[in-house]
C-alpha cells in the first residue's frame, strides 16, 4: 500500500479497501454462486413442495412462490456472515491484517471496506431472487415503489449479519471458526416463520420460539412488500431489527478491532 | 509323498492362505473403522453435525409445518411420524456422505496413501470406512428416534415393520457412502466435498419432503415421480405406519443403488490406487 493510501482521508482509504474486497469477490465465483444458487433452490423446492399449504385456512397468499420469495433474501443475508467473516480470517491468516495494522489505516476504514464486497453479493443476490420471482409470476404488492425499498431493506439485513461475520473474524482469526456459525445461522433461518406464518404454526413452542427469533420480523419485513403491500407496522420493525444488529454487529467488530490491534 | 498327499497339502495350504488374508482383511477393516469412531468420539466437531442436524431438521420440519398435516388430502396418521422418516433416510444418507469428508480429509494428509501401502487389499481400507458409517449412523438414529418418541410422536408400526424401516436406511446409508468413496477416490481432497453433497441433497429434497405426492404440486410432483428416493420415501412412511407400500419396489430401489454405487467406489479406489 502506498504512503499516500496510508495517509488518505477516511472515505479514500475505506474505497480502497471496498475496491480491493470487491475484487476479491469478484474473482471468487464460489463466493458468488452458491448464495445465489443454494437459496434459489430451495425457493423452488418449497414453492412447488409446499404450495398446498396455500390451502390452509387463513394463509395470507395465494401463491406459496410469492410467499417464500423472502425467504431466499434472507438466506443469502445469512451467507454474508460467512463471507465477510471468512475474508477478514483470511487477510489475518495470511499476515495482510498485521500488515496493514502497521499503516496509518484507520479502523472504520478497514471495517467499512471489508462490508463492501458484502454487499456487492448481497446487491447481486437481490437482483436475482427478485428477477427469479417476478419472471414465475410474482407480483410486488407494495407495487414499483416497494422494489427500492425491498432493495434497501435487504442490503441492510446483508450488512447487519455481514458485521457479525466481522466480529466472527477479528474475534478468532479463524475462518474454520466463522464456518461454525452457518448451522446457527441456519437454525435461526428454519426456526422463524419463514415457511409458515406465525399465526399458523400449530406447535405452541415453535411459534414461542418463531416470536422470540428477531428473523421472523426481517422475513416478515421482507415479505410484507411482497404479499400484503405498504404494511408501516412490519416494515418498521423490520428496518427496526436490521439497523438494531447492525449497531450492535458493528460495535462489537469495533471492540474487536481494536482487541486484535492491541494483540498485533 | 503321493500325488494324492500332494494336492491335499496344496488345498490346505490355500485354504490356510485364504483364512491368513480374510483374518488380516478383517483386521483392516476393524482397524480403519475403530480409528474413525475413535477421532469422532475425541472431535464435538465431527461429532455433533451428525447428530444436530437431524435433530434440528426434525425439529423444524415437524414443528414449524405441523398444520400441512391437517391439509385435506393428507392421508397420513401423524406429521411428526412423516418427518422423522424423512430425516432417518436424510441423516442415513448424509452419514455415509460425511464419511467422505473423513476419506478425503485422510487422503489430504496422507493417511489414506499410507493405508494403501500397508493393507493387502485396499477394499479392505474402504470397508473399514464404511463399517464407521453405519456405526455413527445407527447411533444418531437411536438418538433422534429416543427424542422423537419423547417429544410425542406415534408409531403405527410394529417391531418387524420398524426393522424394515432400519433395513431401508442402513441400504441408503451405505449406498450413499459407496458414492462418496467413489466421488473422494477419484478427486481425493476435501475441496471436492459439494460434489458428494450436492447430488445428495438434490435426490432427497426433490422427494416429497414436506406432503405426499398426491398435494405436490409443479416441476417437482414431475420430478418426484421418476426419483428412487420417492419410493424408498414412500415405503419408509408406510413401514412406519403399519401400513406397508411397495416395500419390495423401495428395497428393490435402495439395493439397486447400493449395488451400482459399488461399482462406482470399486472404480474409483481403482484410481486412487493408479494414481499412487
Amino acid at each position: 500500500m502506498s504512503g499516500a493510501t496510508a495517509t488518505a482521508p477516511l472515505p479514500r482509504q475505506a474505497l480502497y479497501l471496498a475496491w480491493r474486497s470487491v475484487i476479491r469477490t469478484a474473482r471468487q465465483p464460489i463466493v458468488i454462486v452458491p448464495p445465489l444458487v443454494f437459496p434459489l433452490f430451495l425457493l423452488a423446492i418449497n414453492a412447488s413442495g409446499l404450495d398446498a399449504a396455500t390451502s390452509i385456512p387463513g394463509f395470507p397468499a395465494d401463491s406459496y412462490l410469492a410467499f417464500a420469495l423472502a425467504f431466499p433474501f434472507m438466506q443469502g443475508a445469512l451467507f454474508a456472515t460467512n463471507t465477510a467473516g471468512a475474508n477478514i480470517a483470511q487477510d489475518i491468516g495470511t499476515g495482510f491484517f498485521n500488515r496493514l495494522s502497521l499503516t496509518p489505516m484507520r479502523g472504520a476504514s478497514l471495517l467499512a471496506g471489508q462490508l463492501t464486497g458484502v454487499l456487492l453479493v448481497g446487491a447481486i443476490q437481490a437482483v436475482a431472487f427478485l428477477a427469479a420471482g417476478l419472471a414465475a409470476g410474482v407480483t410486488i404488492e407494495a407495487g414499483p415503489l416497494g422494489v427500492p425499498v425491498l432493495f434497501a431493506l435487504s442490503l441492510i439485513i446483508v450488512a447487519a449479519f455481514g458485521t457479525i461475520g466481522l466480529f466472527a473474524g477479528l474475534r478468532t482469526g479463524s475462518g474454520e471458526a466463522v464456518q461454525g456459525l452457518f448451522p446457527l445461522m441456519f437454525v435461526l433461518l428454519f426456526l422463524s416463520s419463514a415457511v409458515l406464518p406465525r399465526d399458523l404454526i400449530a406447535q405452541d413452542w415453535f411459534q414461542t420460539v418463531a416470536t422470540i427469533n428477531p428473523v421472523s420480523y426481517l422475513i416478515e419485513g421482507l415479505r410484507s412488500l411482497i404479499i400484503t403491500g405498504w404494511d408501516p407496522g412490519a416494515l418498521a420493525l423490520a428496518f427496526g431489527i436490521a439497523l438494531a444488529i447492525f449497531a450492535a454487529g458493528l460495535a462489537a467488530s469495533v471492540a474487536a478491532l481494536r482487541e486484535r490491534l492491541v494483540r498485533t | 509323498m503321493s500325488d494324492a498327499a500332494d494336492t491335499r497339502a496344496e488345498a490346505g495350504g490355500r485354504a490356510g492362505a485364504r483364512t491368513r488374508r480374510r483374518a488380516r482383511n478383517l483386521a483392516v477393516v476393524r482397524t480403519v473403522a475403530w480409528r474413525n469412531l475413535h477421532s469422532v468420539i475425541r472431535t464435538p466437531a465431527l461429532l455433533l453435525p451428525p447428530l444436530v442436524f437431524p435433530l434440528f431438521f426434525y425439529m423444524a420440519f415437524a414443528g414449524g409445518l405441523s398444520a400441512v398435516g391437517n391439509l385435506p388430502g393428507f392421508g397420513y396418521y401423524d406429521y411428526n411420524a412423516f418427518q422423522f422418516v424423512f430425516v432417518l433416510l436424510q441423516s442415513a444418507a448424509f452419514g455415509g456422505v460425511f464419511i467422505g469428508f473423513s476419506i478425503a480429509a485422510d487422503f489430504d494428509a496422507g493417511f489414506t496413501r499410507r493405508l494403501f501401502l500397508a493393507a493387502g487389499d485396499r477394499s479392505a481400507v474402504i470397508a473399514g470406512y464404511g463399517v464407521a458409517a453405519v456405526v455413527r449412523a445407527v447411533f444418531v438414529w437411536a438418538v433422534v428416534f429416543a427424542i422423537a418418541v419423547a417429544t410425542g410422536m406415534e408409531v403405527g408400526g410394529d417391531g418387524i415393520e420398524l426393522s424394515g424401516l432400519v433395513g431401508l436406511a442402513l441400504i441408503v446409508n451405505v449406498a450413499a457412502f459407496l458414492f462418496a468413496a467413489g466421488m473422494m477416490t477419484r478427486m481425493r481432497t476435501l475441496q471436492a466435498a459439494p460434489a458428494m453433497q450436492l447430488p445428495v441433497f438434490f435426490i432427497l429434497m426433490t422427494a416429497p419432503v414436506y406432503v405426499p405426492r398426491d398435494l405436490l404440486q409443479g416441476w417437482i410432483e414431475t420430478v418426484s415421480r421418476f426419483n428412487p428416493a420417492t419410493a424408498i420415501l414412500e415405503a419408509g412412511r408406510s413401514l412406519m405406519a403399519g401400513d406397508p407400500f411397495h416395500v419390495a419396489l423401495a428395497f428393490a430401489a435402495a439395493a439397486g443403488l447400493g449395488v451400482a454405487l459399488a461399482v462406482f467406489a470399486r472404480r474409483g479406489l481403482r484410481k486412487a490406487e493408479a494414481a499412487g
